[in-house]
């Protein structure tokens, strides 16, 4: 969807500011945040997909003006009504009201390590060959669904060349929603940088994006 | 709260929202505790994991192995999740890495446009400005603009490469080695590679750099 957090080429939002010595979390509740935000995605019951397609969902107003756990944290709330697991009156309550059923699996704190060393690799077998080949020409469609994508806005429709081809990755499109992991081949497309952004910007710039197939046509 | 840094995605924000905020948190882990979906020891050994176990000393190895060892380079930029791996970091946000080496001529710069996809495995968790609004706007557009926030200067005729990781394919830069480091050991050279060096908005510290940040 084209949301607020689609944000390459914006400008406006002044220069890139790093904290000196900066700590990972900033206060107590971001810890616990980010905790339970990993901990809820291990029990199977959503894909890192949907969990990223809710925070982009959030109105663009919010999503401008919240921090980063903030965003992490109404994108949970939303996915655990979205899924029967918790009641926002509970949340309200800040107790369980109801009856809820079991999720898949619950994280034990034994297994964290076994499973973070593990992680959540996305290759597939493919069901098809590969459409590119590494030099092909090609472009990123001018496509604008109002689901989960992650073809960002500045590349609709600018010409680029497949510079390698990266596996066959579930797809985020159809995962996000639920609708399956339906891989496809995932390639790194070199784009010119004056081809974004015009014959007056960086003659010296590349941008690489990974783009899934289904994304790209051939010019 | 006792400080309040402005991490806004776009810009500040009231204290008392915090408040609210932490008060939501503390109600949300309650519930989820009680119903039995999380296990709080697991929460604890998540948090404990990446506030002190996993952070860039991790790529710094990578990237020292990789200056000092011609095969393991040659490993490295030819299939560097196995090679990362073979250094014991490997799993979660480090599933499919891809290795971009820094030269006179070429500087590779990784940003994530879309959300904060950052190579957790060899870096951590990524700092705030990483995810914020102003780097993930410019950095695909400006990156010479983000490079001079940084402090860093390159020649105009330097060819700039922005990865910006759409996917799950996760990019650790490894900056150029430092004139002067002939003979160096890995463990001394690891010690010139920053952060930002491996995310390609700074680079390796120099001899005199790091004799600097020392004192």
């Amino acid at each position: 969807m084209n949301g607020a957090h689609d944000l390459g080429g914006m400008m406006g939002f002044g220069p890139v500011v790093a904290e000196e010595n900066e700590p990972y979390f900033h206060a107590e509740w971001e810890r616990r945040a980010f905790a339970i935000a990993l901990a809820m995605g291990a029990t199977g019951e959503w894909s890192l997909d949907e969990s990223r397609s809710r925070r982009e969902s959030l109105p663009p107003q919010q999503y401008l003006s919240l921090s980063y756990y903030e965003i992490w944290l109404a994108a949970l709330q939303q996915i655990l009504t979205d899924h029967g697991l918790v009641q926002p009156d509970e949340i309200e309550a800040g107790r369980s009201l109801y009856e809820s059923r079991p999720v898949k699996r619950v994280l034990k704190g034994e297994d964290v390590t076994a499973a973070l060393k593990r992680g959540g690799p996305v290759n597939r077998d493919p069901e098809a060959p590969a459409r590119f080949a590494v030099g092909d020409f090609v472009s990123a469609k001018n496509m604008n669904p109002t689901g989960h994508t992650r073809i960002p806005r500045y590349v609709h429709g600018r010409p680029g060349v497949i510079e390698a081809v990266q596996g066959c990755h579930v797809f985020p499109d159809s995962n996000a929603a639920g609708k399956g992991e339906a891989p496809k081949w995932l390639y790194s497309v070199a784009f010119k940088g004056t081809d974004i952004w015009g014959a007056d910007s960086d003659p010296c710039l590349t941008v690489r994006v990974d783009l899934w197939e289904p994304y790209l046509e051939p010019r | 709260m006792s400080h309040s840094h402005d991490h806004a995605i776009g810009h500040n924000h009231e204290t008392s929202e915090l408040t609210d905020t932490e008060l939501r948190v503390r109600a949300l882990e309650s519930i989820l505790v009680e119903k039995g979906y999380v296990d709080p020891a697991a929460l604890d050994e998540l948090i404990e994991t990446y506030e002190t176990r996993v952070g860039p000393r991790n790529g710094a190895h990578v990237v020292a192995k990789a200056w000092s060892d011609e095969d393991f380079a040659e490993w490295l930029y030819r299939d560097a999740t196995a090679a990362i791996q073979s250094l014991g970091y490997s799993g979660r946000q480090g599933e499919h890495m891809v290795a971009l080496k820094n030269t006179a001529e070429k500087h590779n710069m990784v940003v994530c446009t879309l959300c904060s996809c950052y190579p957790w495995t060899v870096l951590g968790l990524p700092p705030v400005w990483y995810k914020s609004a102003p780097y993930r706007s410019k950095a695909v557009r400006d990156p010479r603009g983000v490079l001079d926030d940084f402090g860093v200067k390159l020649p105009d005729e330097t060819e700039i490469t922005v990865w910006d990781s759409t996917a799950e394919v996760r990019y650790l830069v490894i900056p150029r080695r430092p004139e002067g480091t002939d003979g160096w050991s890995e463990v001394e050279l690891a010690r010139l590679v920053t952060r930002d060096s491996m995310i390609g908005t700074g680079l390796a510290l120099s001899p005199d750099e790091l004799r600097e940040a020392a004192e």
